[in-house]
């Protein structure tokens, strides 16, 4: 009893440890943003607890910096990525669950040839195609939007999670649907797509995540800082306020907030152990 | 066995996902081949077709060398430790332990914040007189330029993404240590084997698939890096930091040099396909099998 006891202590402080050093950089982050200008942030020993806690830094920094439009900006970018993937994904994936025609290897073979390829190596001709389309910023919000949704509207992950969550459906509901007279599209929208929910929440969390913390792409894409995205306008931070380190902490803190939220809440699709990593770009 | 349904509708289905992927991945990743034997440089509507000529500016450009080489070298600083670290920390959350989760939910929040942050928070504990050299003097060494010195800077740069991967491959980890059968510890317990002995023996062995996916999708994202570089040294110091991403990215939208850029692409590329065949024939065939 004791020694088990013991046991588990041991398993206890090292994990404390791993979980310290995980949030060792945020809590340091957090301290910094609350010292005033009245205490040195570069004093040795270093000294985590601020003598005089102080919010000024977050308040100018909000003033400062359009954290609201950046807020918008990547709701909206990873929403709409979001909703496309789960469309695109689900739709695509049905036939090759479910259905036999000329070419299904073909297709499913070439659908996953794409994980092979890296954006950053094709990042180039895609960034020529999408000034072909004017999916830029300089012809409009829309069109900047769409510029950075678009290129992600898709990605063989999800397709392939799809599928695999499609063949697991018992195929006997389909075909009763059928029978009573059910559409193909039907079936996949009333059917399949209620059956799989779970799978479709781990897609939309995953691709959210993903699409929220891009940084590559907006960087080379934005010209507008009024669409700048939360990590384009969070590193933008560091040439606003050279070398002000409470604020270009502050604001990353402040920047960090709504996806620690969402993951909290979310936790369950992400941390449950069955995604085995499922979506990743 | 299967409901009747026309012909065309599987392709009516799977058209909206196709045209996207060929329009953003296929197009895109045969323009790169073609813009890599063509010149640029006089006129980016006229360009001039030169075979195999930026292949070899790009062999003969000593940057381009430099560049490789810190790329692989940061990969070799980076995947042993990814695929060691994170199964000693899943074997711990393994264990049914009353509230053991919630370091799970702790240990993986840096994967969820954006790269761009941590890499802000940790150029911040690298200061010249941040806390880390703070540390480091306490212990006894000299202060040293995290990110300013080229002997140090291209592990200041691994040691982020390292911090960063880590929850993600536990939970890839974790996945795999629940499939591994209980009796073969009892086994082992049986034989008088101690716990570091029975991971060894039992774990290691049952999830070495799992290992080694690891180790290939954490060498393919090693070889991919580039927010972590751009955030906090843009290549340098004297290019000890410049990655084959950043690389390209100078090229292309800095110096406009379509050319390099697209050969640079190209080696990217082949390097990535030869980690990926790798991966998807030996590791991953029973996911992707039709």
């Amino acid at each position: 009893m004791i020694k088990k006891l013991f046991k588990n202590t041991g398993t206890h402080l090292f994990l404390i440890a791993v979980s310290f050093l995980s949030l060792f950089p945020f809590i340091w982050l957090i301290s910094t943003a609350l010292k005033g200008t009245d205490e040195n942030i570069f004093e040795y020993p270093p000294v985590f607890i601020p003598k005089h806690i102080t919010f000024v830094n977050f308040i100018e920094t909000w003033k400062k910096i359009p954290f609201l439009i950046y807020f918008f900006n990547s709701f909206l970018v990873a929403s709409f990525t979001v909703i496309l993937n789960l469309i695109l994904s689900s739709l695509a994936a049905y036939p090759l669950a479910r259905m036999e025609f000329k070419g299904k290897n073909f297709i499913f073979c070439l659908i996953l040839s794409t994980i092979m390829i890296p954006f950053q190596a094709i990042m180039l001709p895609v960034y020529l195609i999408v000034l072909k389309l004017h999916l830029v910023d300089s012809y409009g919000y829309t069109t900047g939007y769409l510029g950075l949704i678009l290129p992600f509207a898709v990605n063989a992950f999800g397709i392939f999670l799809m599928r695999q969550a499609f063949l697991s459906v018992p195929k006997e509901m389909e075909e009763a649907a059928f029978i009573d007279g059910c559409s193909i599209f039907n079936i996949w929208l009333k059917i399949l797509l209620p059956m799989t929910s779970p799978t479709l929440a781990v897609l939309a969390v995953f691709t959210f995540i993903g699409s929220w913390g891009e940084f590559l792409w907006p960087s080379i894409l934005l010209t507008n800082k009024a669409l700048y995205t939360l990590p384009v306008g969070v590193n933008d931070l560091q040439g606003m306020f050279s070398a002000n380190w409470r604020y270009i902490a502050a604001g990353s803190i402040i920047s960090i907030i709504p996806i620690i939220v969402f993951f909290l809440f979310m936790q369950k699709y992400i941390v449950s152990g069955q995604n085995e990593g499922a979506v990743k770009g | 066995m299967n409901y009747f349904y026309k012909k065309y509708i599987p392709y009516l289905f799977i058209l909206p996902a196709m045209v996207f992927l060929t329009v953003f991945f296929f197009i895109p990743f045969f323009q790169t081949i073609i813009l890599s034997f063509n010149d640029y440089s006089n006129d980016i509507y006229n360009p001039v077709f030169t075979g195999f000529d930026n292949y070899v500016k790009l062999i003969k450009s000593s940057e381009f060398y430099t560049t490789l080489i810190n790329t692989f070298l940061f990969l070799l600083m980076v995947v042993p430790f990814l695929a060691v670290f994170p199964l000693i920390v899943a074997i711990f959350i393994n264990r049914k332990i009353k509230g053991i989760s919630v370091y799970k939910v702790l240990i993986y929040i840096p994967v969820v914040v954006s790269i761009v942050v941590v890499a802000i928070a940790f150029k911040w504990i690298y200061a010249s007189q941040g806390i880390l050299n703070y540390i480091v003097q306490k212990i006894g060494f000299m202060p040293v330029g995290w990110l300013t010195d080229t002997k140090f800077a291209l592990f200041s740069v691994a040691l982020v993404t390292i911090y960063k991967g880590i929850g993600y491959y536990m939970m890839i980890y974790l996945s795999a240590l629940i499939g591994v059968p209980q009796d073969l510890y009892e086994a082992a317990e049986v034989d008088g084997a101690n716990e570091f002995y029975k991971h060894l023996t039992v774990t290691v062995p049952q999830i070495l698939p799992t290992i080694a996916l690891v180790v290939t999708i954490s060498s393919i994202s090693a070889l991919k890096v580039f927010a972590e570089i751009y955030v906090m040294t843009k290549g340098g110091p004297l290019n000890s930091t410049k990655t084959i991403v950043y690389y390209i990215y100078e090229r292309a939208f800095e110096n406009l040099d379509l050319s390099m850029a697209s050969a640079a692409s190209v080696v990217l590329l082949i390097v990535i396909l030869i980690f990926s065949v790798i991966n998807i024939t030996f590791f991953e065939n029973k996911r992707y099998k039709l």
